[in-house]
């Protein structure tokens, strides 16, 4: 076991660049979390109805109607065809993410996100095994799954049982019993999956990932020759496999982190304390030359693992 | 060649995997169907706002967004809280005995809805049919007992069309009226102002239902010759009245007497 694996992830970036400055994509998500709660509840808490409905579809300043894309393509092949209100809320919305990384809503808008992330942080400060791991591809058979209910059943059968809606009516409308299914995903993520519904089965998650695909706000790794291996972004991440190939390319290769599944969330850069990460846009191809070589390390034996 | 076993082993890996995917999706999937088929199990009492579409079409337009609740002026209508109010989670529906519809002229719910789960082809609140007003209780109903109330006929917005008092006698004192609370099907919109008004404790006499409980359906084999008087078929076969009296074989009453007919047909009919 390295010496590093005991220091705090993000140790060294604190040290480097101070607090604030490691935290500052979290905290300005979360800032964005609370601000996307908070204009939603102007209206039932304090009468200022500015936004009017909840994040499946809602009207602000009685003009600007968003829709949620996904919960309106499920209506479309269950068989409705719905009024231009909602069509062009829904491409307004589709468009913004399409633009801005489409699992920027995960990271940025979703309430269930302060969940899962709650149930991580618990389950590192347990120091829980990390579980059950389905395939990070299994969101999109549930993503088929929901769309074949849909059809079949002829109802939007997802918001039969998203927790995300659910949370974000029931803080706004009412939640009835419905905080159970939130705190199954809770459960879940905490003692069955690490990471586990966000990152592997939310439908939701899986179909603004797709609708981000082309988008123009990436991550990349452009100072990647600074690395130092200390692997804190891996351990922030909450889809890591999309550091590696940015990370760990050579000179020709991408510096930009390419995969549909990168929420944007910003934690790699704040955890580095080389700086190796920064936000740009896809069409960015500042150079960004590869890790020099390294000399190979002896394989660790199975002996000194366990030292 | 060392490509040759890897390809397999991906294959085999990919079958397993997409197998296992399959497996867990269609288990996931049967749930969220059963789900959705219990969905569609609206609670009688749970009416859907006006200009809603029919149940099932209503689950696949309906995104849950409360708009509609949030422009409905009387706070009418409320969004389905999981496990607390029998309706689809998040769909909206009223309570006619807690908020009965209002009505508006503008009928700002359907206004409101940005998908058409509310019909915007609705543009006259008396067109709406959110159920049926049915006189459900006619032993506690004070109308029916012979006792003057008549809130519900008062309180209808479609007053004399929707609901009207129909007199018929009452034969327990023999000399006085019931002014019996009828609801007629074509006028009424479901609004539930009837039940909501209803002055008894408790449950109301008179209830709105869902259209398809509260309606049987018509008999259309049956001819209702007061509708229709042409005869059902052509020169209808007049075959002889058979009447008990002389002259035909059931002449003998039981008992061996001689029948007598309480009354006489004129002209001597059935002879």
């Amino acid at each position: 076991m390295s010496r590093k694996a005991d220091i705090p992830v993000g140790h060294d970036a604190i040290a480097e660049k101070g607090w604030l400055s490691a935290h500052k994509y979290l905290l300005l998500r979360r800032f964005s979390q609370a601000f996307f709660l908070a204009i939603f509840l102007l209206g039932p808490w304090f009468g200022i109805w500015w936004v009017k409905g909840n994040l499946s579809g809602s009207l602000t300043f009685g003009v600007l109607p968003l829709t949620d894309p996904f919960i309106l393509i499920q209506s479309i092949v269950a068989g409705h065809w719905p009024e231009t209100t909602a069509l062009i809320g829904a491409v307004i919305v589709a468009a913004a993410y399409a633009l801005i990384g489409g699992r920027v809503y995960c990271s940025w808008v979703c309430p269930i996100n302060p969940v899962t992330d709650g149930a991580h942080w618990l389950h590192e400060k347990l120091g829980m095994p990390k579980g059950w791991q389905p395939k990070a591809n299994t969101r999109y058979w549930v993503l088929a799954m929901v769309l074949a209910v849909s059809v079949l059943g002829g109802v939007i059968a997802w918001e039969l049982v998203n927790p995300i809606s659910m949370l974000h009516r029931g803080l706004i409308f009412g939640m009835g019993f419905a905080w159970a299914f939130v705190l199954a995903v809770f459960v879940f993520d905490f003692a069955v999956a690490r990471r586990g519904w966000c990152g592997h089965l939310c439908p939701v998650g899986a179909f603004y990932g797709l609708l981000g695909t082309k988008s123009l706000l990436r991550v990349s790794a452009v100072d990647r020759a600074a690395c130092d291996d200390c692997m804190d972004c891996f351990a922030v991440c909450p889809e890591m496999h999309v550091i590696t190939p940015a990370l760990r390319g050579r000179d020709e290769d991408t510096p930009l982190i390419l995969s549909p599944d990168c929420t944007n969330c910003g934690r790699c850069i704040d955890v580095c304390a080389p700086q190796v990460f920064r936000f740009t846009h896809r069409f960015d191809d500042s150079p960004a030359p590869a890790r020099p070589e390294r000399e190979k390390n002896t394989p660790s034996t199975k002996a000194s693992r366990a030292a | 060649m060392s490509s040759q076993p890897k390809s397999k082993m991906d294959r085999r890996r990919f079958l397993q995997d997409a197998a296992r995917a399959a497996a867990g999706c269609t288990l996931g999937g049967l749930v969220l169907a059963k789900l959705a088929t219990d969905a569609k199990a609206l609670p009688a009492q749970a009416l859907r706002p006006p200009g809603a579409l029919p149940e099932d079409d209503f689950l696949a337009a309906c995104i849950r967004c409360g708009l509609c609740v949030r422009d409905c002026p009387y706070d009418t209508l409320v969004l389905a809280e999981l496990g607390a109010d029998g309706a689809a989670t998040g769909t909206p529906f009223f309570t006619a005995r807690d908020v009965p519809c209002e009505m508006c002229d503008d009928i700002p719910c359907v206004a409101a809805c940005p998908t058409g789960a509310l019909d915007k082809g609705l543009t006259d609140i008396d067109d709406a049919r959110m159920g049926l007003a049915v006189l459900i209780d006619e032993e506690k109903c004070l109308n029916a007992l012979g006792l003057r109330c008549d809130v519900c006929y008062r309180v209808c917005p479609v007053i004399d069309e929707a609901i009207t008092l129909e007199q018929r006698h009452n034969t327990r004192s023999g000399h006085h009226a019931i002014f019996m609370p009828t609801v007629h099907s074509d006028a009424c919109t479901g609004c539930g102002k009837c039940e909501k008004s209803c002055v008894l404790p408790g449950e109301a006499a008179i209830k709105v239902l869902p259209r398809h409980i509260a309606m049987a359906e018509a008999a259309d084999h049956y001819k209702l010759g007061w509708e229709n008087p042409d005869p059902l078929v052509d020169d209808l076969i007049d075959l002889p009245d058979r009447l008990p009296g002389p002259g035909t074989d059931n002449l003998a009453a039981p008992g061996g007497y001689e029948f007598e007919p309480a009354f006489k047909l004129p002209g001597g009919a059935g002879q």
